[in-house]
């Protein structure tokens, strides 16, 4: 005979299971014989995901349980037995199908059940719950042959009702006795905000109705009747309207329940016996049901714990939550109904975008209490670990609902967060935990999740999670992140310090000092470009060539078939006659495509590396530069016509766009900048989607920086008002310098300000309170650059020993014969695969 | 055997790559230095159609030299004229010597034989 003891755990649900999940990697599963009832014709399955069944989902891909689990731990589960009584003084549990269980410790998991309020005809053919896999299929086959469904409940359980019922073609309602939807955890404009959001979709929604009757319907199988002597046709009607505690057993055998249900259970889960524990739906925990799976799974290691003599308790659990409904996102933290001593409330509602946020903070402004959310959930990561770790809250609070300063600059800092913040409330995971497991070598999210089980239930911790990995794997050192390649284990900005410090000026001496083998496509021209925009050397001295792109090589931008185009600037898009003619005649002469740019300039394609600099040689001639098309570097600045010849006007952003624009030429940055000035607010500059963008405005001129076109656009943010022209000057000289001093490689402005830690504020402070002290240094940098300006194109065409890279062949003066040109509205283009066969060697220049 | 004079070492660019004609053939130089190694591969690159490869950046990845092609920034061992990113994929790569400050190529000979 065994010595082992027997435990007995009735009902197989998402706690139940998890608790045999925690109980065998405890030491204490070889003290116990396991034995467990499970009432469905299935073992556990994921309940949270349950609509999931809808969209596809089997019963095998919703298990929770691994195959082979009770096999292999010598667990015996009896599917499709229910426990049916309990002799307490005989420790003995007996079943329906008549298996009797002699116990030394029993463990009550039995759920709840769905509320079906007591209504006539509540139980009326096709008058349906939501909890298991049968009542979904039962639905299913219901919504076959009905046409209108009608779910009575409008809290979170019965919305994604009505999304599923919608989903199964119906033609949904929703019947609420509340007064709003979601009553737990909106208020009442959130409520009302959803119940737009909502109706939007094609949900019926009725609020205030309290259902009388259920009977025959004319049209449809049901009509619902209300107090108010209204009425509702329909075929399916769906209860929601909440849950109760599974606790008959535990009456039958006289524990102690509550007033209202539940099973009474103490910090250590054990309830009025003290050999019989209850954990989940079924337990009542100071006067609270928790209709959660995180506080079930909290109180389930909490037993485990016990049963193991270590001293445990369960404590409570955060109900907030956060969800997409009907792609609605819904949250609520702490709170909600600002309930606490003084509590402060502040609200944002944007009727256009459907979007609501409340924040409820303590009395001294300094606590975050409780949040609600609805229409953008973005934040709801940021006000949950503020609101738990009791972190104190920014001087203005509403700055983190409102949205101009925008979440991003107010958002906080993972590594703000202590190492006891819980990142995963579902499986209880702090960022302590996090951080060892990465340390032991978790460094990818995949290995993250197999190992703390993070993110791997309701799946709302993900962001975080991986926020806090990215922050710890950067702080721990690792090296996979950060490194430029495999031949310099540094940042951009760190290889930027480094040469400040060592005083480099070549890969060579880079390469020598802190990187190994021989560089790379990605190296090289990193760190030609962080000498370039220091030292400012031209890029095509010896000791450099090899470093630049292609681009950079030839000064132009290499097409798709090997030729180039050529961009000459333009400053601020003005450009007079004379200079028009030169381009046309240039192009004209070396049959160029010719095509106007989205930057205010002229385009010239097609162009053999051997033409480029006879090209280039006449377009000096007639006055042009350089346009650094192929550089990361100034691109243009924009503008419009401004006071000159608008009526609207106010300041000549013409002339300050040239200004501007040939100040900064020939700046190297770790990306290309672009920039805009307007000359009134109407903005046909687009200043607000540049890099710096300049807008005249009767009290001078507003700055704004940071702004993005390109794969993801962002309004550039406003950074300085009312400046005259030479503070103007002063903000950009340094906002540039310290941009490429510290931006990543091929950074924008508008990510390098957006991973900038305290965002826009922080740029705010070092660029014009200079709180760093850097103002001086940060303008001699720039001015370095200005001083030293040449225009490459031409310094090269001045140059023999330049010149002679250009040329296809370094033995031959024949051109390369796969550029083929067809000719399209007038002008070249090159030819496509197919014509190529039929037109071969067609010569054009 | 035929080698074929090509040009002189100072045609080529230290660290970078120029295109020779040889024969009808275009084809890709890389010098590198202060090592003085020479490679000579194809000048065409299959995935961008054009003939680019002499204007792409060089450099080694784990331990292979490789020019990265300057249209789509594919990997080609500048050895065996294999791509990094496409095992199926080779280019043509082809001897090289560097003779009296002559450089000399033999196009019939494919360079893994040697
Ligand atoms: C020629 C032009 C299109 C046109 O015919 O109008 C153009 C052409 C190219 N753009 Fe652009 N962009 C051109 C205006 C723009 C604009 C509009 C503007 O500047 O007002 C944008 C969006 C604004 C912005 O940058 O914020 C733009 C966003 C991009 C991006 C995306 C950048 C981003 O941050 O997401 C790339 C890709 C990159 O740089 O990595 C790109 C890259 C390119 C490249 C370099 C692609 C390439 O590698 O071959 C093209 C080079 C063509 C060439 O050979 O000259 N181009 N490109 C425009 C040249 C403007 C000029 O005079 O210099
Ligand atoms: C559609 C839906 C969506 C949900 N979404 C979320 C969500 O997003 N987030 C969240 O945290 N929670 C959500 N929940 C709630 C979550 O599913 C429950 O909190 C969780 O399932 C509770 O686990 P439990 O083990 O206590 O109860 P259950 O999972 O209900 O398991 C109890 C089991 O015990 C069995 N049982 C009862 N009595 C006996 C007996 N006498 N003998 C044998 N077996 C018995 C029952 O049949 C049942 O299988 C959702 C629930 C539903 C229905
Ligand atoms: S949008 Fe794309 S295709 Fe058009 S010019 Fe810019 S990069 Fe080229
Ligand atoms: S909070 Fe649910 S999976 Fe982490």
């Amino acid at each position: 005979m065994s010595t082992k003891k027997t435990l007995v755990v009735i009902g197989n649900g998402m706690v139940g299971q998890s608790f045999l999940a925690s109980l065998v990697a405890s030491p204490i599963k070889d003290d116990y014989q396991i034995v467990t009832f499970c009432e469905e014709p299935r073992a556990a399955y994921d309940r949270v995901h349950l609509s999931e069944f809808f969209s596809g989902k089997t019963a095998e891909d919703l298990s929770m349980v691994e195959p082979g689990f009770f096999e292999e731990h010598g667990i015996t589960i009896h599917i499709g037995d229910k426990a049916s009584k309990i002799y307490r003084l005989a420790k003995t549990v007996l079943s329906e199908k008549g298996v009797s269980i002699a116990y030394d410790k029993l463990v009550f998991a039995t759920g709840s059940y769905p509320f079906v309020p007591p209504v006539p005809g509540h139980d009326r053919p096709q008058c349906l719950v939501y909890r298991t896999i049968e009542d979904l299929e039962a639905m299913a086959a219901a919504a076959k042959t009905g046409k209108v469904g009608t779910v009575v409940g409008g809290g979170l359980l019965g919305l994604e009702a009505a999304k599923a019922l919608k989903d199964l073609g119906l033609n949904t309602h929703v019947v609420q006795f509340a007064p709003r939807l979601m009553e737990m955890q909106m208020d009442d404009a959130g409520g009302a905000m959803l119940r737009r959001k909502i109706e939007e979709l094609g949900i019926t929604v009725h609020t205030g109705k309290n259902t009388i009757d259920i009977t025959d319907g004319k049209h449809c199988a049901n009509k619902m009747v209300f107090a108010d002597g209204d009425e509702l046709e329909t075929d399916l009607v769906l209860f929601s309207a909440g849950i109760r505690p599974r606790d008959e057993l535990a009456r039958d055998c006289a524990l102690h329940v509550g007033a209202r249900g539940g099973i009474v259970i103490d910090n250590q889960c054990k309830t009025s016996d003290p050999d019989i524990y209850a954990i989940g739906e079924c337990a009542l925990w100071n006067d609270k049901i928790f209709g959660l799976v995180a506080p079930g799974y909290a109180m389930a290691r909490t037993v485990v714990a016990d049963l193991a003599g270590e001293t445990a308790s369960f404590t409570g659990a955060d109900m907030s939550t956060k969800l997409k409904l009907m792609g609605v996102d819904v949250a609520s933290i702490g709170d909600v109904h600002a309930k606490s001593q003084g509590a402060l409330v502040y609200s944002y509602q944007n009727g256009d975008n459907g979007i609501y946020k409340r924040l409820v903070v303590s009395q001294d402004k300094k606590q975050l209490l409780g949040a609600v959310l609805v229409g953008d959930n973005s934040g709801y990561g940021t006000l949950l670990q503020y609101c738990l770790n009791g972190i104190e809250l920014p001087e203005n609070p509403d700055a983190l609902i409102l949205p101009h300063r925008s979440d991003e600059s107010v958002g906080l800092g993972v590594d703000a967060l202590p190492a006891s913040a819980q990142i995963c409330s579902c499986y209880d995971v702090t960022k302590g935990a996090i951080c060892s497991a990465i340390e032991a070598g978790c460094t990818t999210m995949g290995a993250l999740k197999t190992e703390t089980k993070a993110a791997t239930g309701c799946g709302g911790c993900s962001a975080l999670l991986k926020s806090v990995m990215d922050c710890e794997l950067t702080r721990q050192g690792f090296e996979v992140n950060t490194d430029l390649c495999e031949h310099f284990a540094y940042t951009r900005q760190d290889l930027y310090n480094l040469m400040l410090v060592g005083e480099i000026k070549t890969f060579a001496d880079f390469l020598a000092k802190h990187g190994k083998g021989q560089g790379c496509e990605i190296c090289k021209p990193t760190i030609g470009n962080i000498l370039a925009s220091y030292w400012n050397e031209h890029i095509l001295a010896p000791e450099h060539l090899g470093l630049q792109d292609t681009n950079d090589t030839f000064l132009a931008n290499m097409q798709k078939d090997g030729t180039y185009s050529v961009v000459p600037r333009i400053t601020g898009g003005e450009i007079s006659p004379d200079m028009l003619i030169a381009l046309g005649q240039v192009g004209k002469k070396y049959k160029l495509y010719t095509k106007i740019t989205g930057g205010q300039r002229v385009d010239l394609f097609g162009a053999r590396v051997d033409q480029l600099p006879h090209i280039w040689k006449e377009l000096i001639d007639a006055g042009f530069e350089s346009g650094h098309a192929y550089g990361k570097s100034l691109r243009t600045v924009k503008s419009c016509v401004g006071s000159t010849w608008c009526r609207f006007g106010v300041d000549d952003s013409v002339g300050l766009a040239i200004e501007l624009e040939n100040r900064y030429k020939g700046l190297r940055s770790p990306h290309k900048i672009k920039f805009a000035v307007s000359g009134c607010t109407r903005e046909c500059a687009e200043a607000q989607s540049k890099d710096v963008g300049i807008i005249a405005t009767e009290n001078g001129w507003n700055l704004y920086v940071c702004g993005n076109g390109g794969m993801k656009p962002r309004h550039a943010d406003l950074f300085a008002t009312g400046l005259d022209k030479e503070t103007l000057i002063k903000l950009i000289d340094r906002f540039l310098s310290f941009y490429v001093r510290t931006a990543g490689r091929l950074q924008r402005t508008s990510v390098w300000m957006e991973n900038m830690e305290g965002g826009l504020d922080y740029l705010k402070s070092v660029i014009i309170d200079d709180k760093l002290g850097l103002g001086e240094q940060l303008e001699q940098q720039m001015q370095h650059v200005i001083d030293t300006y040449q225009c490459e194109w031409k310094t090269t065409i001045e140059d023999e020993s330049k010149l002679k890279r250009f040329r296809h062949f370094i033995n031959s003066d024949q051109a390369d014969d796969n550029v083929v040109f067809v000719e399209e509205r007038g002008q070249v283009r090159p030819a496509d695969a197919n014509e190529r066969k039929h037109f071969k060697l067609l010569e054009v220049a | 055997m035929s080698w074929q004079d090509v040009c002189g070492i100072d045609d080529l660019q230290p660290n970078s790559g120029v295109c020779a004609l040889v024969d009808g053939q275009q084809v890709a130089l890389f010098y590198l230095t202060p090592s003085a190694v020479c490679h000579a591969i194809n000048n065409y690159d299959p995935f961008g159609h054009a003939n680019v490869l002499s204007r792409g950046v060089i450099g080694d990845i784990n331990g292979q030299p490789v020019v990265a092609s300057p249209l789509y920034k594919q990997h080609f061992n500048l050895q065996t004229g294999v791509c990094l990113e496409d095992e199926t994929v080779k280019i043509p790569v082809y001897p090289i010597r560097i003779n009296n400050n002559r450089v000399e190529v033999n196009l019939q000979e494919s360079a893994d034989a040697l």
